[in-house]
């Protein structure tokens, strides 16, 4: 069995947002660019499905310019196989499904029983290209997974839903996108890091791979901090005190309890 | 013309509160002579009927067949596009959940058209698309997107930002809907709830949270009784999630979930920058930490610089004698 693994490159998740000169992006000059932290629990899954000797391979597989490179070669660090980047700077900025597309051209070139990926990629958020890569590839897909057995024509997959879990069984080939795992993603070893410079990283022009995108379908017109919140009342008195005054002012004067 | 639809989502038979919160947002965004459409899927889905009139749907479509009544990404993804095509809708909407989130990107690359993901302010652009405001880098920043003209246009709603509108008097007309058949090749086959049912931080009114301040796993139950004598549900800070002191469900934060209740309380948290983005847009926030000088105290509306383990008790026995 082949896994194939969608990494995203995205911010780390410390880094102060700025507004950039166009309005509409973050300026993340100088920003440190990690694997997507979900995509990294995605990988790590996969590598221990490989040494359970359930599959055969894993590679990874990135969509963007060629800035996704080192995160890619972070992923071979780890323990992936081989990489391929299907390249195209403008997919950075592009919409989740112009994203979506370009990643199920290079699955459908690639091939793979299982295809993984982060619930979302953190920074956007949108947690859109899991479920679209089940539409596009004509496959089953589930979301949200913190844990998954996988035979060679089946899996199960648990699903975290809010407050609950959702017990999915379903047929392979299949999407998986994952939630955080029952496992910490190991870190990149020396040998690892070495290992990794001599294992293939494939670049794909995306133009060669799939018809050109269309019409962009989301049209981002600005980005905004947030307003800024006042800092409100520190409340006097001892605990006694100090807490029978904050359940009066929730009561009568914010009226939310 | 045309209609918005709204998937309806139902847990076990009921209707979410987030699903009504979404039909009375549609029917602010209607324009005249557009119609709010419903769809609810599943054993007696026209159940729904009362509910989704009342929160402003001028029909329901339903599928009332058992094989919905538990999540299956195709099924529903085929039975919303069914929907969408019946009624001509020109814009989607339902419910940021997981299901709702799930579901719509399936069937956005299904109908190769435009999604806005867990909005918190929504309008209609001059072509009848959407334009909407959401949270990105976990709620660090809110971008304003607009879905031109793809049709119809898509959008999630964070729950509990948009207010359910109730008119008793309006029914919703039930229509049968037809989805052509298919057999799904992934099904939910069982739903494990926990034996204590806990609310969830991304669906409630109210959070109370804890951190490191907490000292130990044990103490949360100082956060979880103040929470449960408020109704609200319990979070948590990255570092005693990654500590194990509890599930990562209850994460508030980057990695973890964004909230924006209408009151959040933040017990033992000093405000790391990740924390801050997942919960900095509620209502009302409350921050009860020693150290006078925590970043939390510079958003909270009210702050109490004092010992956890001596306010949450107090604080708690006052809330139940509200």
């Amino acid at each position: 069995m082949k896994i194939l693994v969608c990494i995203k490159s995205v911010p780390d998740t410390e880094t102060k947002i700025k507004i950039a000169a166009d309005g509409k992006s973050a300026d993340l000059t100088g920003a440190k660019m990690i694997i997507s932290p979900y995509d990294e629990y995605a990988l790590e899954e996969a590598l221990l499905l490989k040494e359970a000797g359930r599959a055969a391979e894993v590679a990874v597989l990135g969509a963007g310019g060629d800035d996704v490179q080192p995160t890619l070669r972070h992923a071979l660090a780890m323990g992936a196989d081989r990489a391929t980047l299907v390249q195209d700077a403008g997919l950075d900025a592009a919409d989740p499904l112009a994203r979506a597309e370009a990643l199920a051209a290079g699955i459908r070139a690639e091939g793979a029983d299982l295809v993984f990926a982060g619930k979302l990629g953190v920074g956007g958020d949108e947690g859109q290209v899991g479920p679209m890569l089940g539409e596009l590839l004509d496959r089953p897909h589930v979301g949200n997974v913190f844990k998954m057995t996988v035979d060679s024509e089946r899996f199960t997959a648990w699903r975290a839903i809010e407050g609950a879990t959702e017990v999915v069984e379903g047929r392979l080939p299949a999407v998986i996108a994952w939630d955080k795992g029952e496992h910490e993603p190991r870190y990149a070893s020396l040998k690892g890091i070495m290992a990794a410079k001599k294992k293939p990283l494939d670049v794909k022009p995306a133009a060669g791979l799939s018809s050109a995108p269309g019409a962009p379908r989301i049209v981002r017109e600005s980005l905004e901090l947030p307003p800024p919140r006042q800092a409100g009342r520190i409340l006097k008195g001892d605990a006694a005190e100090t807490a029978r005054e904050l359940a009066r002012l929730l009561r009568e004067e914010a009226k939310v309890v | 013309m045309g209609a918005i639809l709204v998937l309806l989502e139902r847990r076990e038979g009921s209707l979410k509160s987030a699903s009504l919160q979404a039909v009375s947002a549609a029917r602010r965004l209607a324009g005249s002579g557009e119609a709010v459409e419903a769809l609810a899927l599943g054993t007696s889905a026209a159940a729904c009927a009362a509910a989704a009139g009342a929160a402003g749907a001028d029909r329901l479509h339903v599928v009332e067949d058992s094989a919905y009544d538990l999540y299956a990404a195709e099924s529903y993804a085929s039975a919303l596009a069914a929907a969408a095509a019946a009624c001509g809708a020109t814009v989607i909407l339902m419910a940021g959940t997981a299901l709702g989130r799930d579901v719509a990107a399936r069937v956005a690359a299904r109908l190769r058209t435009g999604l806005l993901t867990d909005v918190v302010e929504l309008e209609r652009t001059a072509g009848g698309g959407l334009r909407g405001k959401r949270p990105v880098y976990s709620g660090k920043a809110f971008a304003w997107a607009q879905v031109p003209d793809a049709r119809p246009a898509m959008a999630t709603l964070r729950p509990n930002v948009f207010a359910a509108t109730n008119d008793p008097g309006r029914v919703a007309e039930v229509v049968p809907l037809a989805v052509p058949s298919g057999t799904p090749r992934a099904v939910t086959v069982r739903l494990e709830t926990a034996a204590q049912q806990e609310l969830d931080v991304a669906e409630a009114p109210i959070v109370v949270s804890g951190g490191r301040g907490l000292k130990a796993p044990e103490n949360f139950s100082l956060v979880r009784d103040l929470a449960h004598a408020l109704g609200g549900a319990v979070g948590a800070s990255r570092a005693v999630v990654d500590a194990g002191w509890i599930d990562h469900a209850h994460q508030v934060g980057q990695t973890g979930k964004v909230v924006s209740p209408s009151l959040y309380v933040a017990c033992g948290i000093s405000g790391a920058i990740q924390h801050l983005a997942g919960m900095s847009s509620s209502k009302v926030i409350v921050a009860i930490n020693k150290d006078a000088e925590a970043p939390i105290f510079k958003i909270a509306t009210y702050g109490i610089v004092g010992d956890v383990f001596e306010v949450l008790p107090k604080l708690t026995e006052e809330i139940k004698k509200l």
